[in-house]
């Protein structure tokens, strides 16, 4: 506490409100600078680039929704119940658009910051320790994937597509997806060194969002193989707004919130850590 | 540093060095390319070889017992789908050498005014880029259609036509945004707005998972303007049969040559004016 | 008139309504090292553009290696060698990749490369980084592969846009040996600079520009000995009393130019007049004795100093 005693200036102080708190190494408790900073960079970025995330979803949703599920017919829900196709398409799009909205922000424009304008360093030279700059980063890419979320839903309850009241919980289940991807997307990039690398990362997705229930029902495939698409991350946010918005509430969607606690957990130690040992040596 | 001699200006052939400027800058750029060469492959076949699982095996499965096997054209939705993933694949691999690579030869490493010091004229530079392209496009289309055939989505003979249409339309389609490309100042998002707007939607709405004409009106225009429905249109028609007029054939091709020579010709001036400002 | 590499005519370059370039008229003859010297943003580069034939001039006419640029870009390109002012590397490439490559848009057989590549790398001092990637040199190694890439075709002219911006000292004499040394092989060299000191070191001739305008032209002594005095003496007084000793010290001067943070007193004695300026009860903070550089003719013929 000498520094505060010797009475120097209030910019000191407030730098050093967290001093001998839990962490004081890598949080002085401000990650809102961070995430502000995010919104001057938005304000000059191409506001199309940004807003126009969430329609792919879309049209996914309308090119197989309205032609396939021509085709194809009724699907059933978990309960049973028969369920158009478009029914059964629209919340994996939502789970998906969540996670797209999250892992761009924390995917390539963090890999961006990190290599290309060096943020992070910038950043982590002022008195912000490496939690306030994982935690202002990950909310930011939480943020744009609940934009995306709700965006989507603006799109689809008019279609019809939402029959339960628990539809309007899909928009928390979708912050909730935003959130473990960003904090795991971000972790993932602060260990990634190259622009290769980091084409794995859209490697990884593309398999993901096809084969995760979203477009047809996992049971289509042989059993280990359903074992491993349930360990997936998208599949259990799909199941999860896929039970919300069908109105399908059971035990499993606390599994689904547990399994994207835990991921965001992880999501952030990796990143604190790894961002500490990079720029803080 | 040691000493250097020489005589100057004697080492250079300057005919040959402006015969052969489209092809130095091909070879430059696939010997740079090289080097990502698995990745390349991964990425280029990785992701419609998923599309193909996905939605050729996985939707199929559920279209093919709605409707007994003969859903579309009297064909499984495997094959009704394979000749549109043959036509993505094409343009894909095609694609990724006129956006990014081509930007960073303006904008990022400014490789191409480098270039353009030596005798290589930018319409050679162009060219090379198209060359390259045309590379691309060759190995991923041969693999693909390897995979295809190996899937029994195709027969063997379609394999040889269709790799030459699929090609000629990514080609095409190259040319046309190459156009594009070059008229960038920056990134600045703009192949994220065009991948969302342009790139998404053609691949969605051109025919490739049923029938244009099952689509909404007001949507199908999407399709006739796209390089990809009419790829796939020829495709279709090479694979397993699907009729098509002889003016619907010539329209077809008609409509893709139209798109390459427009591509080249919008290219080449800006091409130009952009590296001898 | 083969000896003639570059014929400048009342040469001319406008973008939109913004004059880089205003008429300018020079001759570079072969073997020569030729130097343009201006601040930034004076058409120095703007005129390197034109001379390494890759823009079409506005007016006037250019006759490079005895041909028109405009007409026949691509056979006088085979000849020359540039070393652009950003180094436009592939930053992607190892170093030996760089070279080779490049000398490939020349035409250049890979048998002719392969030595040619390892020649380059010496000259470059970069043997030990062949297999590095751009990415992992440092600036100056970067600027050394540039040059070394400018050299790959044996050009008859090099042409250097600002060749040793951050290059530490050390690194800028050993390149201005270098050139130097390829310059009695024959190679013309035409460089631009905003570095005196550089421009005094290389050129055999320069002009001065401005504002897309020749201020003045000749060799580096010649300009000295026109526009300014034998030697300087810089004293400076304090930031605000610089002004109240100029009238005095004038008399004592054959000309004295007062900048915001020191007077500059041309004479032909420095010392002399330092003493004589003393002597009058003024003393300087500081005080330097020092012969008369191309910086001075700069700031006699535009009443600008040159800053970086």
């Amino acid at each position: 506490m000498s520094l505060i005693q010797a009475g120097v200036t209030s910019a000191v102080a407030i730098a050093e409100r967290r001093r001998g708190k839990l962490g004081q190494s890598v949080y002085a408790g401000r990650p809102h600078r961070v995430i502000q900073r995010s919104f001057f960079a938005l304000k000059s970025s191409t506001w199309l680039g940004v807003v126009s995330g969430f329609v792919e979803p879309v049209f996914y949703l309308l090119a197989f929704g309205l032609g396939i599920g021509q085709i194809i017919g009724n699907l059933t829900d978990g309960a049973g119940n028969p369920v158009s196709y478009s029914q059964y398409i629209a919340p994996a799009l939502l789970a998906t658009s969540a996670m797209n909205g999250a892992i761009y922000d924390s995917t390539w424009n963090v890999f961006f910051k990190m290599h290309f304008a060096k943020l992070y360093q910038t950043m982590l030279h002022t008195s912000l320790g490496a939690l306030d700059v994982a935690i202002g980063e990950i909310s930011w890419a939480l943020m744009r994937g609940t934009v995306y979320a709700i965006g989507f839903m603006i799109v689809v309850t008019p279609m019809g597509l939402v029959t339960s009241w628990y539809g309007l919980l899909a928009i928390p289940a979708a912050t909730l997806i935003a959130f473990g991807f960003g904090s795991i997307g971000m972790a993932v990039t602060s260990y990634v060194t190259n622009f290769q690398q980091m084409n794995w990362v859209n490697f990884f997705m593309l398999p993901m969002f096809m084969f995760s229930g979203t477009f047809f029902p996992i049971s289509i495939y042989p059993e280990p193989i359903q074992y491993v698409v349930m360990a997936m991350p998208l599949w259990q946010g799909v199941e999860m707004v896929r039970g919300l918005m069908l109105g399908i509430i059971d035990g499993a969607l606390f599994v689904h919130i547990a399994y994207f606690l835990l991921m965001t957990i992880a999501g952030l130690i990796f990143t604190t850590r790894r961002l500490t040992a990079l720029f803080m040596r | 540093m040691s000493d250097l001699k020489f005589k100057p200006g004697q080492a250079v052939d300057v005919a040959r060095a402006m015969r052969w400027g489209a092809w130095a800058v091909a070879e430059y750029r696939l010997f740079s390319m090289s080097k990502w060469m698995g990745s390349m492959f991964a990425f280029g076949l990785g992701n419609p070889v998923i599309y193909l699982i996905s939605i050729g095996l996985g939707i199929g499965a559920l279209v093919d017992i709605n409707t007994g096997g003969q859903g579309i054209n009297g064909v499984s939705y495997l094959q009704f789908v394979a000749p549109a993933l043959l036509a993505t694949t094409a343009i894909n691999a095609v694609m990724e050498e006129v956006t990014f690579p081509t930007m960073q030869g303006f904008v990022w490493d400014k490789m191409f005014f480098a270039m353009n010091n030596t005798p290589i004229t930018p319409k050679q530079i162009a060219n090379g880029i198209m060359i390259t392209a045309t590379v691309r496009g060759v190995f991923n289309v041969l693999l693909y259609e390897l995979i295809l055939w190996l899937f029994g989505a195709v027969p063997v003979t379609s394999l040889l036509p269709m790799f030459i249409t699929s090609l000629f339309a990514a080609v095409a389609f190259a040319a046309a945004m190459m156009s594009v490309t070059v008229r960038l100042e920056n990134d600045d998002a703009l192949f994220a707005i065009i991948g969302r707007f342009v790139i998404s939607p053609m691949f969605l709405f051109s025919g490739t998972f049923y029938p244009l004409d099952q689509m909404p009106i007001y949507l199908q225009w999407i399709g006739w303007i796209s390089p990809m429905w009419h790829s796939t249109q020829l495709g279709r028609f090479l694979s397993y049969g699907m009729p098509l007029e002889t003016w619907q054939l010539v329209m077809h091709i008609s409509f893709l040559s139209a798109v390459f020579v427009i591509g080249i010709l919008a290219a080449y001036p800006k091409f130009e004016s952009r590296l001898q400002k | 008139m083969t000896s003639d590499m570059i014929v400048a005519k009342d040469l001319k370059k406008v973008y939109g309504d913004f004059v880089a370039v205003d008429g300018i008229n020079f001759t570079v003859k072969q073997g020569e090292s030729f130097g343009l010297l201006g601040p930034n943003g004076a058409g120095k580069s703007t005129t390197m553009k034109m001379i390494s034939s890759v823009s079409k001039r506005t007016g006037g006419e250019l006759t490079i290696l005895g041909k028109d640029p405009d007409k026949f870009g691509p056979e006088i390109r085979a000849h020359l060698g540039v070393v652009p002012q950003k180094d436009m590397l592939d930053r992607e490439l190892k170093a030996w990749e760089n070279l080779y490559t490049y000398g490939r848009y020349f035409g250049l057989s890979r048998k002719f490369l392969k030595p040619k590549v390892e020649e380059l790398l010496a000259f470059a001092q970069l043997e030990e980084k062949r297999n590095e990637k751009v990415e992992e040199l440092s600036g100056g190694m970067q600027r050394r592969l540039a040059i070394a890439r400018g050299l790959v075709n044996e050009p008859e002219m090099l042409l250097l846009d600002e060749p040793t911006t951050g290059l530490d000292p050390q690194a800028r004499h050993i390149l201005w040996d270098r050139l130097f040394r390829l310059k009695e092989q024959g190679v013309t060299l035409v460089i631009t600079t905003h570095y005196m000191d550089e421009a005094e070191q290389l050129c055999d001739r320069l002009i001065v520009m401005d504002k897309g305008k020749i201020m003045a032209d000749g060799s580096p002594t010649e300009l000295i000995k026109k526009y300014s005095s034998k030697e300087v003496v810089e004293v400076r007084f304090g930031t605000d009393k610089n002004e109240q000793f100029a009238d005095e010290i004038k008399k004592l001067a054959d000309r004295i130019e007062v900048l915001p943070d020191r007077i500059l007193v041309y004479t032909a004695h420095g010392e002399q007049t330092l003493e004589a300026i003393v002597a009058k009860g003024m003393n300087p903070v500081t005080s330097l004795v020092r012969r008369s550089s191309l910086e001075d003719v700069f700031l006699r013929l535009t009443g600008r100093t040159l800053v970086d």
